[in-house]
């Protein structure tokens, strides 16, 4: 993300990037971005949460949405998380090996999760339940299908570090690099919880 | 001479041997431009400086736009029954015209100012991710370009600039003007967004040894408090345009009633954004003023922590009164009780920075150059506005001027005279710093009393068209109703109208003497230090070196600058110069800085930013072009993150006799 211009003035001191917070600059604005995201996911939470009763002649939440199923693929986005925290740990490891086999099966988990969402959009669109047929439609699928773009470019996101780290095309702190998807990468699970409970698991 | 290390040929080698040193050729497929001159170098640069510069001229140019659709409003409206536009146009016309005063200029140019002195006046050498400035700047630049192009493609967005439903459907603006517009504010709010990543990471993390937060010059200061503002109101006008576009393109009913939509939603989420985003355009003027105040009344600011904290308490206080823009659609009682209180407090710490800004020039040694003219003129002019601004906090009073031109006129009261003649304070202030000229102070002069008087002829009779009723957006009006003496209609709506032309002389003017200073061969090169300034940015050559500093300074004063300048005796504690600027210069730079790093120019920021009207001009007209857009976007981004950070050791200066370290780039990861 960063070439910052440094100077290493002899009273500086070689080796260390010194901030003036201590904090590195891609972290923290990781932070500042993933910040910035709350309020995006809070205003389509919002808009959800003020749209889900409106259904006009189109299905309601309770009688389309598949608890068990979504549980599952939830389950599944959870366990990225735990992945990813292991593929951080080899990565600050200098494992190079084991932090692409993590990273991959991160991964490989996120894409059966985005895999799941399709199949379940598939299901309610056959079910009647359009992007245009009520409120609670366009809503629902603002929400989600938002989600499922952020995970995708998390999973693209990841692609791409295994295949920079293989070629070792990653410039600079490889640790960091893998910590700043990861950030991003619960950021995306813990909205997903938030968005689990609100819109699946609370009834309208 | 401080040593840069740049991956070129080009850059003479202070001292050592030259051997070993490369183009950055070595760069791989991914290579950067080296340094390079002409115009291609304002193509790919990275320097804060420059970028600032392009900023400002961009924004310039959009407040001319701006401003000639304001001019047209206002001949419209200087006759009974006006024929210079239609009512279409009319609508197209004050749209566009607060569109892109709000969006295209004060915003950029508040950006433009932030980019160029926030690094030199917290010492640093350039902004934390160059590229993303950069990429910032094209994206405003191409998003304004790419909204203003809908005027020649069907028509510009008429639905007014807050885009209220349901005149922002596709029933009530069938043209493609509205989809232009949502897309373009998109594309300008990514710039706004990385910007504010940017600014906030740079001032929390790469001030100078000893800049403490308390340290930082106040301009410095409400710069940070505006980025944090950005950072959480553009995400949501973000939600509320992508619900606009789907609605418009794709069919999805958001704000439609009929369909049993709430069209309330629209305006929370847009006033959740509007009401922090008239902060983010008042707060940097409000920080340029606090600089030039001190410097022109030879005083400190008065009450220096509190000017920052009742800055930082406008920006916390900013987000609960959005609200008070709907006192007139029904909220019930409870709301519009908490937002009008909510209202009112917000006064307080506005009020306390006019009193600060006042406290700081009582009894002070003042003289009127043009700057200190133009912040006088702010606090003066900003203090009617934020006074008709209270009135608004009333509710019952607020139902009274709801959508009549008494709003017209409080908002430009503190717009143009607050907003922007703090930018014009800053433009006279900074200019010889950022060109080494300085504008003509008599020409100057007239430039600021014919936009005084002109400002105040065009936007003072508003508040009485307001009360005596005429609505906002009309688009004519007719003798036959004017009212007669002298609340007659028709009087006030020609002052207003002749008003605006006055300040677009004063405008012209400043113009003219923009080319009079930089063409006539009788202005002279501006000293060093010009107005005796107090902060950072006085402290280096100017224009600035691309390092800005040859030596990072040590600050152990809030205004350093002029702590290095002046002692106080400690018994007489009378104050007298111990040096001048060129000699704090001189001393500074006795022992230069080795081994600097700048950051190397890049192509990928305009490509990236030249990909997102291109998904604009898709979603309206045709899928392939769509596709064509987001495979430069995917493309684009992984240029830029496989360009290497910098280039190979060995394309680097070799190390200076006695450097035991050898090469020590310290480099970010990803791009």
């Amino acid at each position: 993300m960063a070439d910052t211009a440094i100077s290493h003035g002899h009273d500086s001191g070689h080796g260390a990037h010194v901030t003036s917070t201590g904090l590195s600059n891609n972290k923290m604005a990781m932070w500042m971005f993933l910040g910035s995201e709350c309020l995006l996911f809070g205003g389509l939470i919002s808009t959800y949460m003020l749209y889900k009763g409106r259904v006009n002649s189109g299905p309601q939440p309770d009688q389309i949405f598949d608890i068990p199923f979504t549980s599952v693929s939830s389950f599944v986005l959870l366990m990225s998380s735990l992945t990813m925290v292991l593929a951080v740990s080899a990565a600050q490891r200098k494992d190079d090996r084991n932090t692409n086999l993590w990273l991959t099966i991160t991964a490989l988990l996120g894409a059966m999760f985005v895999g799941g969402q399709v199949y379940e959009f598939t299901a309610f669109y056959r079910e009647g339940l359009g992007f245009t047929t009520s409120l609670f439609g366009s809503s629902f699928y603002t929400l989600t299908g938002f989600h499922g773009v952020h995970v995708s470019v998390g999973i693209i996101m990841l692609m791409a570090l295994v295949g920079m780290i293989s070629r070792n095309r990653i410039p600079g702190n490889k640790a960091e690099a893998v910590e700043m998807v990861g950030l991003y990468w619960h950021f995306v699970d813990v909205v997903w919880i938030v968005i689990f409970t609100l819109v699946y698991l609370i009834p309208a | 001479m401080a040593i840069i290390e740049r991956p070129s040929s080009e850059v003479a080698v202070a001292g050592g041997a030259t051997v070993g040193v490369k183009p950055s050729e070595a760069l791989g497929v991914f290579k950067r431009p080296a340094a390079s001159t002409s115009w291609r170098d304002w193509i790919v640069t990275v320097d804060h400086k420059k970028l600032g510069i392009m900023y400002g001229v961009a924004a310039f140019f959009f407040f001319i736009v701006g401003g000639l659709e304001a001019v047209l409003i206002r001949l419209q409206l200087i006759a009974p029954d006006g024929k210079v536009l239609n009512a279409d146009q009319y609508n197209q016309m004050f749209t566009m015209h607060a569109t892109t005063m709000v969006f295209l200029f004060v915003m950029p140019m508040a950006a433009a100012f932030a980019n160029y002195f926030v690094p030199l006046q917290i010492g640093a050498r350039d902004v934390a991710f160059p590229r993303i400035n950069a990429f910032g700047f094209w994206c405003f630049l191409f998003g304004g370009i790419f909204l203003n192009t809908s005027w020649f493609l069907g028509g510009a967005a008429d639905g007014g600039w807050f885009m209220y439903a349901p005149n922002s459907s596709t029933l009530f603006s069938p043209s493609h003007g509205i989809d232009f517009w949502s897309m373009g504010l998109q594309i300008t709010g990514i710039a706004s967004l990385t910007g504010a990543i940017n600014l906030i990471v740079t001032i929390l993390n790469m001030r100078a040894p000893g800049m403490k937060m308390m340290r930082m010059p106040i301009f410095t200061w409400m710069v940070l408090v505006v980025q944090f503002l950005l950072l959480f109101a553009i995400p949501v006008i973000t939600v509320a345009l992508f619900l606009l576009t789907f609605q418009r393109s794709f069919d999805a009913t958001f704000f439609d009633v009929a369909s049993g939509a709430d069209p309330l939603l629209w305006q929370h989420l847009f006033w959740i954004f509007g009401h922090p985003e008239v902060y983010i355009l008042i707060l940097p003027s409000f920080g340029i003023v606090s600089e030039i105040l001190p410097v022109f009344s030879k005083k400190p600011l008065f009450g220096y922590p509190i000017v920052a904290m009742s800055g930082a308490a406008i920006g916390f206080v900013g987000w609960g009164v959005w609200a008070h823009h709907m006192f007139a659609s029904g909220l019930g009682p409870v709301s519009v009780t908490v937002f009008s209180l909510a209202t009112m407090a917000i006064a307080v710490p506005t009020g306390v920075k006019i009193v600060n800004w006042v406290m700081t020039m009582w009894g002070g040694k003042l003289s009127f150059t043009v700057p200190m003219l133009f912040s006088i003129a702010l606090v003066v002019q900003f203090t009617i506005g934020g006074l008709s601004g209270v009135t608004h906090a009333v509710a019952p009073s607020d139902t009274q001027q709801t959508d009549t031109y008494y709003i017209v006129a409080h908002f430009h009261y503190v717009l143009f005279g607050g907003a922007i003649f703090g930018l014009f304070a800053g433009f006279y202030y900074w200019w010889p710093k950022m060109f080494r000229k300085q504008l003509s102070e008599s020409l100057g002069r007239w430039n600021f009393w014919l936009m005084v008087i002109g400002m105040n002829m065009t936007f003072g009779p508003m508040h009485m068209l307001g009360l005596q009723g005429q609505p906002r957006r009309m688009a004519v009006w007719t003798e036959a109703r004017a009212g007669e003496g002298f609340f007659n209609l028709g009087f006030w709506n020609r002052i207003s109208s002749i008003g605006s032309l006055v300040l677009s002389l004063g405008v012209l003017l400043f113009i003219i003497n923009i080319v009079y200073t930089h063409k006539s061969k009788k202005v002279a090169i501006a000293p060093l230090d010009p107005w005796d300034g107090r902060t950072l940015e006085w402290m280096t050559d100017s224009p600035p070196k691309e390092h800005n500093f040859d030596s990072i300074p040590t600050i152990n004063n809030l205004d350093e600058f002029f702590h290095r300048k002046y002692a106080q005796d400690a018994t007489t504690h009378e104050i007298t110069q111990v040096a001048t600027a060129e000699e704090v210069l001189a001393e500074m730079n006795a022992h230069p800085d080795e081994h600097i790093h700048m950051p190397s120019r890049s192509y990928w920021p305009i490509l990236l930013a030249l990909a997102l009207p291109v998904i604009g001009y898709g979603l309206i007209y045709n899928r392939v072009i769509l596709a064509v857009g987001v495979a430069m976007i995917v493309l684009t981004m992984f240029g830029w993150a496989m360009e290497p950070s910098t280039a190979a050791d060995d394309d680097f200066d070799p190390p200076a006799p006695g450097d035991g370290g050898g090469h020590t780039k310290e480099l970010a990861p990803l791009g």
